[in-house]
């Protein structure tokens, strides 16, 4: 049960709330799967980030991913390379992060979760970055280019502040590899619908479908999916078979072709239309 | 000593594998295959015969005696990479992870390039093989080393031009990282330099420590025992550790690494993440890192495109804290100094990388007696640097013109 793990972490620490295994358990009841847009923070601005957030909200988001800019993000495809550089030009870091999380917060119980490169988490320092980020509201934290076998730089620090440690599968990942993810794993299981990077081409569904009936038989984990799902149809037809559908690049990108205007309109009615059609995957059978 | 890296890929607190779970299969993959052949006897022959009769291994350990004389002091010798096949010390490496990548069963090679000499390395012992080969280079750097384009393309290798980041190096080799991660499954990556995440810093030390090896037995016939001082370039730190790797048990021989001081490392436009760095995550592994407070990953600066990265070889960092190399930086005007020096005292041009080396032994040379000896890693030779030196050249007669005509008013 999603449940369990929800409890482990809350426990550990101490009474901070379990946002994110309070999210999955009400989805699971409700017989739908979640919509977890991706946002840049600081492109092109904290206050249009702030905006987005709480657009987000409003448009039905389940979870949010908030990004952390990096200057080299070797995981992302060109939107999210762009859109950090245009983050970093704003001199966007993580004091000015979380104090927009706590903002958020103050209104919302959507869970957040930081999404970023292992070396602006590890410069913040550990320690101090769990306890910030917990006091701002942040629920977890995906770091990319840390696999199980470098968490120890982060995932303590995270544990004891009750910071769910968010890992990823990807399609390459073998039944030994999967073990030992699903052995740190936290929250929920991120899967990377696609071999490549952020924003590439559209995910094969039957292959993700095939992967997450495996991996549900070895976690009692939500799985997430995100990785190339660009359009309302690919958002249904994810929600079919994974918790949750992560949608980044897209978004970001909404952002990009609307900078210099007012982006938060635009940005906020394709969010509305991808969590209407994840949460109305699974009451029809045909495309939405 | 203890022996390095430990199974996780780790340097003492640094190296390990910091990328993202895509590759980490890979990743493993290339770890067993590596660990398997490395002691394969037909692949150690098949490579050594490589080495020997296509890079053309040993290279020389020449004595320079004009430039000893020269400067008075310590006695030095060069290490001849430059007399290698392609120019510089990097085939040493390509060629063993092409044999890898062959008998992995990979078909497509990709790499990323800096200066252009791995590139080049990379690209002939694909056409050697007849396998496909895409290389990554920053178009700043596609820009300033133009004739290293021409030798890829001319090899049948495809250039991408990055113009991510600060399209150079560091631009260059994320670019790489994610072509791996979209084609893991057939491509095999050939990373140039001892960075990267585990098993690359491992393997590229292995591959190039023939240098030091070499070097080692060359000694013992020249001078009766080995240096006193090894001096050697350090970008990402190849050349560097593949010369001072098989001398590290050997606590009398010193060891200096020389990173680029670019402009001046308090103008904060150099390459010296080992001198001036601080330690951070980046492209795959810890190490020594040019570094905002706030972790972003600083724009390195350095006359020479291979000197020019934020990033350097996990192993280099932990033999900084171990105090068993020490690290300088040198600066543009005085490699281009040392460039000349060389060229003028013993008809050889050296790659404006290897001119760093030349520096810190011109600085140390005359400080020392006689009877102490100094090889310097030559890595490689400067054909490819003859337009920014020409550009210096020009500037330095522009600047002595004026001087003259101001004079004369």
């Amino acid at each position: 049960m999603s449940g369990r793990q929800g409890e482990r972490v809350a426990a550990a620490a101490g009474d901070a709330p379990d946002r994110i295994g309070a999210t999955f358990a009400g989805l699971r009841a409700a017989g739908r799967a979640g919509f977890v847009p991706f946002i840049m923070a600081g492109d092109p601005d904290l206050e249009t980030t702030l905006a987005l957030l709480r657009a987000a909200d409003a448009a039905g988001a389940d979870l949010i991913e908030l990004g952390v800019p990096f200057s080299d993000p070797m995981a992302d495809g060109p939107v999210l390379q762009r859109s950090a550089e245009r983050a970093l030009a704003g001199g966007t870091a993580l004091p000015g992060i979380l104090e927009v999380v706590a903002r958020f917060r103050a209104a919302s119980d959507v869970p957040v979760i930081l999404f970023g490169y292992a070396n602006p988490f590890v410069q913040y320092d550990p320690e101090r970055l769990a306890r910030d980020a917990r006091a701002s509201g942040v629920d977890g934290l995906l770091c990319i280019d840390m696999p199980p076998e470098e968490a120890d730089d982060l995932q303590p620090a995270l544990d004891a502040a009750g910071i769910a440690m968010i890992f990823l599968l990807a399609p390459t990942s073998d039944a030994t590899r999967r073990a030992r993810v699903l052995a740190r794993a936290r929250g929920f299981v991120y899967y990377v619908s696609i071999t490549g990077v952020t924003g590439a081409a559209a995910p094969d569904l039957d292959e993700v479908g095939t992967m997450l009936r495996t991996v549900r038989q070895e976690t009692t984990l939500p799985v997430g999916v995100g990785f190339g799902i660009r359009t309302p149809v690919q958002a249904a037809a994810t929600a079919r078979v994974g918790d949750a559908v992560v949608v980044g690049s897209a978004v970001m990108q909404l952002v990009e072709e609307h900078r210099g205007t007012h982006l938060v309109a635009p940005v906020a009615d394709f969010l509305g239309r991808m969590a209407a059609a994840v949460h109305g995957a699974r009451d029809s059978h045909g495309p939405v | 000593m203890p022996r390095l890296p430990d199974a996780r890929g780790h340097f003492g607190a640094y190296g390990g594998r910091y990328v993202s779970e895509t590759l980490m299969p890979a990743l493993a993959e290339l770890e067993r295959a590596y660990h398997r052949l490395r002691r394969d006897a037909r692949f150690r022959r098949e490579l050594r015969a490589l080495l020997r009769e296509y890079a053309g291994r040993p290279t020389l350990l020449y004595h320079a005696e004009r430039l000893s004389r020269t400067l008075g002091g310590a006695r030095i010798y060069l290490k001849r990479e430059d007399l290698c096949h392609t120019g510089a010390h990097k085939i040493n490496n390509t060629l063993g992870q092409i044999l890898l990548a062959r008998r992995m069963g990979k078909s497509r090679i990709i790499a990323e390039t800096g200066a252009g000499q791995h590139g080049v390395a990379t690209a002939t012992v694909a056409a050697f093989f007849g396998l496909r080969c895409e290389v990554f280079m920053g178009s700043e750097d596609v820009e300033r080393q133009a004739l290293n384009v021409v030798r890829m393309r001319l090899l049948g290798a495809t250039v991408h031009s990055v113009e991510s980041g600060s399209r150079t190096l560091k631009d260059a080799m994320n670019e790489a990282m994610r072509d791996w991660i979209t084609n893991v499954r057939d491509t095999f990556y050939i990373i140039g330099s001892v960075a990267g995440p585990h098993p690359y810093p491992e393997m590229v030390r292995d591959f190039q420590s023939v240098i030091g090896v070499e070097t080692r037995a060359q000694a013992r016939r020249a001078i009766g025992r080995l240096p006193d001082y090894l001096i050697a370039c350090v970008g990402g730190g190849s050349n560097a550790i593949g010369l001072f790797h098989p001398f590290l048990r050997d606590r009398r021989v010193r060891m200096i690494g020389v990173e680029a001081a670019g402009h001046g490392l308090e103008s904060g436009a150099h390459g010296a993440s080992l001198t001036a760095g601080t330690v951070g995550i980046f492209q795959g592994s810890k190490s020594y890192v040019l570094q905002t407070e706030t972790g972003q990953i600083r724009v390195a600066h350095s006359i020479s495109a291979g000197l020019d990265y934020p990033g350097v070889g996990p192993e280099h960092s932990y033999l900084r804290d171990s105090g068993r190399v020490t690290y300088e930086a040198v600066g543009d005007d005085e490699a281009l100094a040392a460039l000349h020096t060389l060229a003028e005292c013993e008809g050889i041009i050296a790659a404006l990388e290897s001119a760093h080396a030349i520096a810190a032994a011109i600085r140390l040379a005359p400080t020392l007696p006689r009877r102490m000896v100094m090889v310097v890693n030559l890595s490689g030779r400067g054909d490819k640097d003859m337009g920014t030196v020409a550009a210096h050249m020009a500037r330095r007669d522009a600047a002595g013109g004026r001087a003259a005509d101001g004079g004369g008013s």
